[in-house]
């Protein structure tokens, strides 16, 4: 069977999430090409056809792929279809925006969220907030799935695949780009982050938020995440939430500040290797998925574990 | 403008859901159900544009129509957006399993005899979170999407959505009519009160099958087990910051 990976990049550069879904894809297929749609993004696809084990990448360049919108990238995919059995989406805001309206277009129900392929039709996704995990089998005749990049290794850099240009379809679309803002931020992007530290809502109010967990990021070189009770109270911007509704990490090592550890949160950062809480309330559930956990108050902790870390030269 | 609003029934979000012992699937006999958070938020942003809240003009609405799909008790779902301030509730009774891929089919159907101008619909419900039925149904009917919205501004023939996307906010326009997708800050649903508590009772909802529609609603997939997810085993409990930078340097991550 072929597969068709979608390439999560900036046009400027290609994303790792990609090489993690080109594993999954790879578990599925020998047959494995990639799509890098978008305006100017050769130098991305140039970088896509370095991963080990693609066949080919596909380059689709035009202007109105330049924010990968989900209809241009519909319009895209679905005729590329005819060459391909499956596509696979990374779970991404793009991917899970654009997915199922090409799984529409091919009369197929999506696999969503797959974080396990045990064969090239039988795959692992996680329903209730990652409280239950179904295996299903898929046997239509053309699969569309969102791969949840953080289930799998990224495949490694090293081929050398050919990039060969294909068409965007020209068309009128009912959709338009305005504006976009962007957090500017010098700390690592929070879904691809080796490091993470995340507040609750115990920080109580934004000022708090920044005050307490920006050095400690800084310190460690982490990204910043929250809880949705942080998020939904105001403290954070919702591109920080960590959680069912949010986004899913899974870095080295997740620092849970003041966050008592709520089910739709655990969902989104359980499969970090090593997870640290700090919460004064000895009985929070967040105790029982953390691998060292500190009971205290955040206020005297933070800044002992700062220094702390300072002595042991970081 | 007439705005459809999808709603489905789904385990109370307080609640955790247990796998059966025999893996053949999740146990929900005797919990509570509620409508999907990111449905009432839907529900809440039409009867908002109908009322005049939420930087909404009034009267932007003129009728909201909410829809369910799913069994007999799916009626009180819909009695709950009635509540909420919807005009009426239209019910496509179907027992079982209903696949996105399905409702997006039912809503087609239903929207082709309804003609509104604007569907606004949770972005996922939080049972199977397969975040789908918005963008499906949008393909179907050949109409933009905007999913994961935080802000809608109406103009004319247009609505102008802000999305939460990775890394921050997008804005687009998109030509009515359109699917729109809800996400968590679009707004905070009110509690209905017990006069509109009554009130929706009166409010007719009529009742659909997926025969009517012309929609066959046979699963797609196969689910072959349910399980449990690995445990997470808790670890030590430390005494000191400085405890916990020696165990975190034992364990390599620093």
């Amino acid at each position: 069977m072929a597969v068709l990976v979608i390439a999560e990049h900036d046009n400027a550069s290609l994303k790792d999430a990609t090489n993690k879904v080109v594993t999954a894809a790879k578990a599925m297929s020998g047959d494995v090409d990639v799509l890098v749609a978008g305006s100017n993004a050769g130098a991305a696809a140039a970088e896509a056809a370095k991963i080990e084990g693609v066949r080919k990448v596909l380059h689709a360049d035009a202007a109105a792929l330049a924010k990968q919108m989900a209809e241009p990238l519909e319009a895209l995919i679905t005729p590329l279809m005819s060459n391909y059995d499956a596509v696979l989406f990374p779970a991404s805001t793009t991917g899970k925006n654009a997915a199922p309206r090409v799984a529409a277009k091919l009369d197929t129900m999506q696999v969503t969220g797959v974080i396990g392929v045990e064969g090239p039709d039988t795959f692992v996704r996680p329903i209730y907030a990652g409280n239950a995990l179904i295996t299903v089998k898929d046997e239509q005749p053309k699969k569309v799935l969102t791969v949840q990049p953080t289930a799998f290794k990224a495949a490694a850099t090293g081929g050398s695949a050919a990039v060969e240009t294909v068409a965007t379809p020209g068309g009128a679309y009912k959709s338009a780009f305005v504006s976009e803002e962007m957090a500017k931020s010098d700390r690592p992007e929070l879904t691809g982050a080796k490091r993470v530290v995340s507040g609750g809502r115990a920080l109580g109010s934004s000022e708090e938020f920044n005050k307490v967990l920006e050095p400690l990021a800084d310190k460690l070189g982490a990204a910043v995440g929250a809880s949705r009770a942080a998020v939904d109270a105001g403290y954070a911007p919702n591109d920080y939430q960590v959680g069912q509704t949010g986004k899913v990490v899974a870095p080295e090592l997740y620092v849970a500040v003041g966050i008592s550890g709520a089910i739709q949160h655990l969902a989104g950062m359980k499969d970090s290797k090593v997870i640290v809480a700090i919460n004064k309330d000895e009985e929070a559930p967040i105790f029982q998925v953390a691998d060292y956990g500190l009971v205290a108050d955040y206020k005297t902790a933070v800044p002992e574990l700062m220094d702390e870390l300072s002595k042991a030269g970081l | 403008m007439k705005v459809l609003v999808p709603v489905k029934r789904v385990l109370d979000y307080n609640l955790k859901v247990r796998v059966k012992p025999d893996g053949s699937g999740v146990d929900l006999s005797n919990l509570k159900m509620s409508m999907n958070p990111f449905c009432e938020i839907a529900v809440e942003e039409a009867v908002r544009m109908k009322e005049g809240g939420g930087g909404h003009a009034k009267d932007a609405a003129t009728e909201v129509v909410a829809v369910s799909i799913g069994p007999d008790q799916a009626q009180e779902t819909l009695r709950n957006a009635l509540a909420i301030g919807a005009d009426r509730g239209i019910l496509v009774k179907a027992d079982g399993e209903v696949e996105p891929l399905a409702v997006a089919k039912l809503l087609k159907a239903v929207i082709e005899a309804e003609k509104p101008d604007l569907v606004i619909l949770g972005k996922q419900a939080i049972d199977d979170d397969n975040n789908a039925t918005g963008q499906m149904l949008a393909a179907l009917l050949g109409w933009p999407q905007a999913t994961f919205a935080s802000k809608i501004v109406l103009g004319a023939g247009k609505a102008t959505v802000t999305r939460e996307v990775d890394g921050g906010l997008q804005t687009i326009d998109v030509e009515l009519p359109a699917i729109i997708t809800t996400d968590l800050r679009l707004n905070e649903p009110r509690y209905a009160s017990l006069p509109n508590i009554m009130k929706a009772k009166k409010k007719p909802i009529d009742v659909k099958t997926p025969a009517d529609l012309e929609v066959d609603t046979t699963p797609r997939l196969k689910v072959l087990k349910t399980a449990e997810p690995p445990k997470r085993q808790g670890g030590v409990k430390v005494k000191t910051a400085a405890e916990l930078v020696g165990k975190l340097k034992e364990a390599g991550v620093i």
